[in-house]
């Protein structure tokens, strides 16, 4: 297991747990995290389920690859700590992962 | 508007997976279908979000990519002859005597006995940046398409993105405007490289400018767009002065003018029965991922369920008199015979 807090832009957190393989999209959504639309299912096809990676956290989550990078074209406000939550795979390595999520997803 | 009405058999709204099997379906009961879809080509979701991407969970395919299974599909409906009516989207729906007449963005109009909406998550719409203000510029200053040139001639003209719209507008408006500069968060860009080759060239010729950074704000009044402050890809912010601003950021779907159509909804879904997925109103059916019902799952193979249903109750309002005997493609030779089969 790994926890999870998500910050939303007006500072209120949630910690969830995840189970190492699923997404930290996933996580998002099956817990019901307010901000992350995921709209494409994980298909990294739609950039709605932009998060900022908190910056203890930029290294173990690594770089976005090619694809993810040409999809946060269609994200709003993006920064150097951008990344789509569906291509985060979650492992024990990021127990204690700290995202927040944009003002807005579009 | 075109003044040549299309008379058909029944209008599918969404040539997605599930439009196009309902072509299958309907097909086997003598319907003939005229398809609308806001995209380019057939597939919906499938080949526009992702193409590529497998799916795991279609009966008898191990697995399959979005395009080969609307590939797989378009084969299977060949028989039927169903005719596509792409990049448009049915604005208005008339209740007339004995079925419907739809007219789409385009102006077609279509005629129909019975209507299947499988608008799936809905049109395709481009996506709107959440910039404070950004609607009073809307049709006026900031458009999200090309429709008419002279909008764009002899304006200071912004174009943002980097994929192929973006790119493949900077180049067909940039002989238009006064001025046209293209901003991008990044020097990579999505789109060909021959369109960003050819960008390039133009930025070299001093045609036109390429600036790296995002719109943060927008300037102006009463509608008119006068600059945008931009967070360069350097953290520095600065001014662009602009009159038309095109944002291009992907699309979204919307549920869009079905909303307006008089049908009951429920969290922009319809709701269906289940045993024939008609809607509120007789002959207007809802299949795939824009229909509601207890249990209801977004699969493509709800999808196809919920088309053959469908048409055997669509079989009522195009025949009211014959009566519809339940066959086999397997041992039927008059369905062998619809499919083809020799």
């Amino acid at each position: 297991m790994a926890r999870i807090t998500f910050i939303q832009n007006d500072g209120t957190e949630r910690v969830v747990e995840a189970e190492p393989g699923m997404t930290v999209m996933e996580a998002a959504v099956k817990n019901a995290i307010a901000g992350i639309a995921a709209e494409c299912g994980g298909a990294c096809a739609c950039a709605t389920c932009h998060v900022y990676v908190d910056d203890a956290w930029r290294e173990p989550t690594g770089s976005p690859e090619q694809m993810e990078e040409d999809m946060l074209d269609f994200a709003f406000d993006v920064r150097p700590s951008s990344r789509l939550s569906c291509q985060i795979k979650v492992s024990e390595a990021l127990d204690g992962l700290v995202v927040r999520i944009p003002e807005k997803q579009f | 508007m075109s003044d040549k009405v299309i008379s058909t058999d029944a209008v599918i709204v969404g040539a997605g997976p599930v439009g196009l099997f309902a072509v299958f379906e309907l097909g086997l009961v003598d319907i003939k279908c005229h398809l609308v879809d806001i995209l380019d080509r057939a597939g919906g979701q499938c080949t526009e979000l992702y193409p590529e991407k497998p799916i795991y969970d279609i009966p008898g395919l191990t697995v399959v990519s979005g395009q080969e299974l609307t590939d797989r599909l378009m084969d299977q409906i060949k028989p039927f002859g169903a005719e596509f009516h792409f990049n448009q989207r049915v604005e208005s729906l008339e209740r007339r005597d004995g079925g419907f007449r739809l007219v789409t963005d385009a102006g077609t109009v279509l005629d129909c006995k019975v209507l299947v909406i499988a608008a799936g998550g809905g049109s395709f719409t481009p996506k709107r940046p959440p910039l404070p203000g950004i609607e009073q510029y809307e049709g006026t200053s900031v458009f999200y398409s090309v429709r008419k040139m002279e909008n764009f001639k002899d304006r200071d003209v912004l174009i943002v993105g980097g994929g192929d719209s973006a790119l493949d507008w900077t180049l067909s408006l940039q002989p238009v405007a006064k001025s046209l500069t293209l901003l991008h968060r990044r020097a990579e860009f999505r789109a060909a490289p021959a369109s960003v080759q050819k960008m390039l060239d133009l930025v070299d010729k001093g045609a036109m400018s390429f600036k790296l950074g995002q719109v943060t704000t927008l300037h102006g009044e009463g509608g008119r767009l006068s600059a945008v402050t931009v967070k360069g890809a350097d953290g520095v912010t600065f001014e662009q002065p602009v009159e038309v601003l095109l944002p291009f950021f992907g699309l979204t779907m919307k549920l869009g003018p079905v909303a307006d159509w008089g049908l009951n909804l429920e969290e922009n879904l319809i709701p269906v029965d289940t045993a024939k997925f008609e809607t509120s109103e007789k002959g207007i059916f809802a299949i795939g991922d824009i229909n509601t019902y207890p249990g209801k799952l977004k699969l493509i193979l709800s999808g196809f369920h919920e088309a053959a249903l469908m048409a055997q109750q669509a079989h009522h309002y195009v025949y009211p008199d014959k009566k519809l005997i339940f066959q086999y493609t397997t041992s039927s030779s008059s369905l062998q015979k619809k499919l083809g089969v020799k």
